[in-house]
């Protein structure tokens, strides 16, 4: 593949679906889940992905990623056409261009902290930009273990690498999935303030998946999925706002 | 209980698939190399052993066997003549007495090779009783033979060199080759013949005229009267002898139990050998179940827990392990017997196809082969399963909870580290100690030594593979990049497991270099003892050891374009007081033939009739030039000898060297253990041919120039290491299984990795190539390790050898090492290849969120 020019990066949203949908199975055991979704990431917006378990919001984020197949409609990240790339362009475009936070932290246990958070670079070959690596590094306060292994760090500091990690490329956008599942609330709190710093702060751009209406309220917008299509969108959230918003589709869900 | 053990083994079929090729491997092994060694032990024995049954008293003249070296052949005494078997078939209580001639007989096919590899190449007297039949030897086909232009065939010999009765042989005794019509051919079951040598039968005075004199025999067989006991006859027969002699006689009994002692003890050696190679395939056998089976149970911690959880008591959960190793042990075990087998046939037959030879027999499966193979299967399975079962039964119920990952066993190394240490240090005090003594009687410290340092860096294995690994890394790292890095991390994040996949490789190579660099330093001594002091373009000699007959070297002089010829004969001559083998050799032509160096004195003074010794006898006995000797001949006649010169040792002559026209008058029947020859115009393809055909185109006899005598000398090494070599080719083939086993297992722990760097953006083939290198890295390792003890370990031996073969020094060859780590990576990148490719298929999605 050849990015050059770099077409990623042009466009107003750093990633797009447009009428997007992932069918599993066929015939009787025939699941839809998701059904002709159409969203925009925006750049340098923190957008958080709500709904119940079964919502779709992790196949979307999936999808979007380039981690999973797409079965109809299209996926962008910058102007690149994620549906038809083969294996190998969608691994280069996920190691250049994406960034990844995961529930479960996801380091390997045989490098240190920096090591970690350089991973994407080391694997494509490039030099980190030094003055961006010690900027990030700063953000998530992990000066002072870098030389770390894993098992030597709490839960919050090595989800905070993963961050590191996820940044340090300077990737068009982060997905996080479930970021502070695995942690206690203070460690959350400083996740998500480090997620929304890194929008505010450094111009990133982070779409996260939750179901912890705490955490959607760090976010800009949130985008509440149920059964597969977008049932409604809220900008500059509270907790008390999104949860409200989610007891009206648990009711609506209830009465239809 | 047993039931979810049974649904266990079910549900997990790529991990039973595993397992259960680990516990096959292991028992194959173990059951091949003992069928194998049986075999061939049972076949050695049947190729030298002779069957007594219709024998009740054999009278035999030592001076006449065969196998006689030189000083029984020049025993004076009374022989075994017609006239002794007419009075012994005339006893009271014979029933039949029959005199027995036998020697060497090689037998050409058409081609003109020698037929049957010359394991056992007889030839003996065709005796017909009544009816002109001889009872031994029942004819198939035509008629036994009766005058000098006849011989008959045993009916194998006869089909493997297309021979039929009529057709023309050619038989070589240890003259020129004879041409002879065949008369017939007979059935027999002498198991020399079984073991693929061949039996030629000549009527009685042509094989007399051959091996001994007309009208003596080398044995007297005689058969019992009804009602005679073996050792009444004994005693009868006894009394007939004539006195004075050598002559003895033994009941049929005895000498079968002689038989079977002097087999048991010339067969001692290899079967100590053969021991030696079960001992280690048990060894590996064992060592890879047992690491399986600990990899296994740590994988299966979590779902242990979990059963510990809903309430299973520790009894059980270790219970339930149990019966499951048993059930894999138990049918793996006989898969396993039974691959054994197929391994074993299969062995042998690649070694006839690669030209080793090896005696011919039926497949031997003993029982104790079955039980032993199946116990070690069994049970080596249980109780691999069973330490990791009775740590995995104490994993508090809590983890089964928790998904984060459980991080490797980081139980401190620190017992293991000093046990492998103390281990290590004192079997290389044992080695070194045994190895300095410089003798056999260091055989013993460095045999029990070398267990003991093998077993001891095994133990150290973990903490070795950091340090030697991290040599690798500069090099990974900057050739392979992020591939290679993570590679070597992973290679070394957990020392144990990392140990147990080199230790298997460890264990070959370690036993593969150690009889490389042995078998390069004894080849490379006497490659130097032979080319060193051998100026002669051409050694002519007998296949079989035997004595060569006089007329050859008359023969060779004769021969056009041969400018120097010199019999070498070895006589036993009391020097002193004390018996010495001297060679008796052509006091004109030696210098010409063989390169003698003396320390003092000159060899010239041969020619005067002087003595020539040497250097160590000269020193042992305090003789020196000068010195005068007494000395008597095998005739019984004496003489004072004056040493004429001391020489360094040579290969080609004895301990001593006399010129041939001053032994030869003393010695009735030389024993000529090779002729040298020296062309005019040096070796050539013209003088070769021109040498053969004056030895009469003898199969049995060899002609050599220098590189042949080379490779005949270290050919005789060669066999062996080949015979070795293909024993642990089987322990290398388990060890890349091993390692193909320990690989896919680390990749399955580690999915959640691979997934999450797929996901970050390592592509397929980024993943492929970090398993292979991680597996290239370990292989290697295991190689290094096996190479450094391999060395070690040969230099020991040779140490003990020194004695016996003078200048042997340690030599590494280094294209052996070369092929030995080239062989190593190749082993761990095929090891790597479906490991790899199962990596790399994963899905990224099902990995990251993989438990």
């Amino acid at each position: 593949m050849t990015t050059t020019a770099d077409p990623v990066l042009t466009g107003r949203a750093a990633a797009r679906a447009t009428d997007l949908s992932k069918v599993y199975g066929e015939g009787e055991t025939r699941v839809v889940a998701l059904d002709r979704v159409s969203v925009e990431f925006r750049r340098g917006e923190f957008t958080a992905i709500m709904g119940p378990s079964g919502s779709g919001k992790s196949t979307l984020m999936h999808c979007m990623a380039g981690l999973d197949t797409v079965s109809s409609g299209s996926a962008t990240i910058g102007a690149t056409e994620l549906v038809g790339l083969k294996d190998k362009e969608l691994t280069r475009l996920r190691r250049d261009h994406v960034g990844f936070v995961f529930q479960s932290f996801n380091l390997l246990p045989t490098l240190t902290a920096l090591e970690n958070i350089t991973l994407p670079m080391d694997i494509a070959g490039r030099k980190a930009d030094r003055e961006w690596l010690d900027r990030v590094i700063a953000t998530v306060g992990l000066s002072g273990r870098l030389s770390h292994r894993p098992a030597q760090l709490s839960g919050g500091q090595q989800q905070r690498v993963a961050c590191a990690r996820a940044l340090a490329g300077r990737p068009e956008i982060v997905f996080a999935d479930e970021p502070t599942g695995n942690l206690d609330s203070r460690s959350g709190a400083e996740i998500l303030s480090f997620l929304r710093n890194s929008v505010r702060e450094l111009g990133q751009t982070v779409v996260m998946v939750t179901h912890d209406p705490v955490a959607a309220s760090y976010a800009d917008r949130v985008v509440f999925l149920a059964d597969g299509r977008i049932v409604d969108e809220l900008h500059g959230p509270t907790a008390d706002g999104v949860l409200d918003r989610m007891r009206r589709f648990d009711a609506k869900g209830r009465t239809s | 209980m047993f039931r979810t053990a049974l649904r266990n083994v079910l549900a997990h079929k790529a991990r039973l698939l595993m397992t259960t090729l680990a516990v096959l491997l292991g028992t194959a092994f173990v059951a091949g190399t003992l069928v194998f060694t049986d075999t061939l032990g049972e076949a050695l024995k049947n190729s030298s052993a002779r069957s007594f049954s219709d024998i009740s008293v054999a009278v035999t003249d030592p001076a006449a066997d065969a196998y006689a070296g030189a000083a029984q052949r020049n025993r004076r005494g009374p022989a075994l003549t017609e006239d002794v078997l007419r009075r012994i078939s005339a006893a009271d209580g014979v029933a039949g007495a029959r005199g027995v001639v036998t020697g060497f007989a090689g037998v050409a096919d058409r081609a003109g090779a020698l037929i049957g590899d010359g394991w056992s190449t007889t030839g003996t007297n065709f005796a017909p009783g009544a009816g002109g039949r001889d009872p031994r030897y029942p004819m198939a086909e035509g008629r036994g033979p009766s005058g000098p232009g006849e011989a008959a065939l045993d009916a194998a010999t006869a089909a493997k060199g297309g021979l039929r009765v009529g057709d023309t042989v050619r038989v070589a005794v240890n003259g020129p080759v004879m041409r002879l019509r065949l008369t017939g051919v007979f059935r027999t079951d002498d198991p020399r013949v079984s073991s693929g040598g061949s039996l030629v039968l000549f009527d009685t005075p042509t094989a007399q005229r051959l091996y001994l004199t007309p009208g003596r025999y080398s044995e007297i067989d005689a058969a019992a009267a009804p009602g005679t006991s073996e050792t009444a006859l004994l005693g009868r027969i006894e009394g007939l002898l004539p006195k004075g002699g050598a002559l003895k006689a033994e009941t049929g009994r005895r000498l079968a139990d002689d038989q079977a002692a002097q087999i048991a003890r010339a067969t001692d050696n290899l079967s100590t050998a053969l021991l030696a190679f079960a001992g280690i395939a048990l060894f590996v056998g064992v060592f890879l179940i047992a690491n399986t089976f600990t990899m296994l149970v740590a994988q299966r911690t979590r779902e242990l827990a979990l059963l510990r959880a809903v309430g299973a008591s520790r009894r059980q959960v270790t219970r339930s392990v149990l019966a499951e190793a048993l059930a894999v042990g138990v049918a793996a075990s006989l898969g396993g017997l039974a691959a054994g087998v197929g391994i074993a046939v299969g062995m042998r037959a690649v070694m006839g196809a690669t030209g080793v030879d090896l005696p011919d027999g039926p497949l031997v499966v003993t029982p104790s082969t079955v039980l032993v193979s199946l116990a070690v299967g069994t049970l080596v399975t249980v109780l691999a399963a069973w330490l990791p079962a009775r740590r995995a039964a104490t994993i508090p119920p809590v983890a089964a909870m928790s998904s984060a990952e459980l991080p490797a066993s980081q139980r401190s190394l620190r017992v293991r580290n000093s046990l492998g240490a103390a281990l290590a240090v004192l079997g290389a005090a044992a080695v070194v100690y045994g190895a300095s003594t410089g003798g056999s009687a260091g055989r013993m410290p460095v045999a029990v030594g070398a267990v003991l340092v093998l077993v001891g860096v095994f133990v150290l294995t973990p903490l070795l593979s950091r340090p030697v690994i991290a040599l690798a890394g500069p090099l990974l790292g900057g050739a392979f990049g992020v591939s290679g890095r993570l590679a070597r991390r992973n290679a070394v994040r957990n020392p144990r497991r990392t140990a147990a996949t080199a230790s298997a490789l460890t264990v070959g190579v370690t036993l593969i270099s150690a009889l490389s660099v042995i078998g390069a330093s004894v080849g490379a001594a006497v490659d130097r003892a032979v080319t060193d002091g051998m100026k002669a373009d051409y050694m002519v000699s007998m296949a079989n050891y035997a004595s060569l007959s006089p007329e050859v070297a008359r023969g060779i002089a004769k021969v056009p374009g041969v400018s120097a010829v010199s019999p070498v004969e070895s006589v036993p001559l009391r020097l002193g007081g004390r018996s010495q083998e001297v060679s008796g050799v052509d006091a004109a032509a030696l210098g010409e033939l063989v390169e003698v160096r003396m320390r003092s004195g000159s060899a010239g003074a041969l020619a005067q009739g002087r003595l020539l010794v040497r250097a160590d006898v000269a020193r042992e006995r305090g003789w020196r030039t000068g010195s005068a000797v007494r000395a008597a001949y095998p005739d019984g006649s004496r003489a004072r000898l004056v040493v004429g010169g001391v020489f360094e040792e040579n290969a080609l002559l004895s301990e001593a060297v006399l010129a041939g026209r001053v032994l030869d008058p003393h010695v009735r029947q030389p024993y000529v253990r090779q002729v040298l020859v020296k062309g005019a115009d040096g070796a050539g393809p013209a003088l070769q041919r021109a040498l053969r055909d004056a030895t009469g185109d003898n199969p049995l006899i060899k002609v050599e120039d220098r590189d042949g005598v080379r490779a005949s000398f270290s050919g005789k090494i060669g066999f062996l290491l080949n015979l070795l070599y293909g024993l642990l080719a089987m322990a290398v083939l388990i060890a890349v299984l091993g390692v193909v086993n320990t690989l896919a297992m680390s990749v399955f722990e580690r999915r959640r990795e691979i997934g999450m760097l797929r996901a970050v953006g390592l592509d397929r083939s980024g993943v492929k190539r970090m398993v292979r290198l991680e597996s290239l890295v370990i292989s290697l390792f295991g190689a290094v390790l096996g190479i450094g003890l391999g060395t070690f370990l040969a230099w020991a031996v040779n140490g003990t050898l020194r004695a016996e073969l003078d200048g042997l020094t340690t030599v590494v060859p280094p294209a052996t090492v070369g092929y030995l780590l080239a062989g190593a990576a190749v082993i761990g990148l095929l090891a790597a290849l479906w490991p790899a490719r199962r990596a790399s298929r994963l899905d990224v999605l099902e990995s990251i969120k993989a438990a």
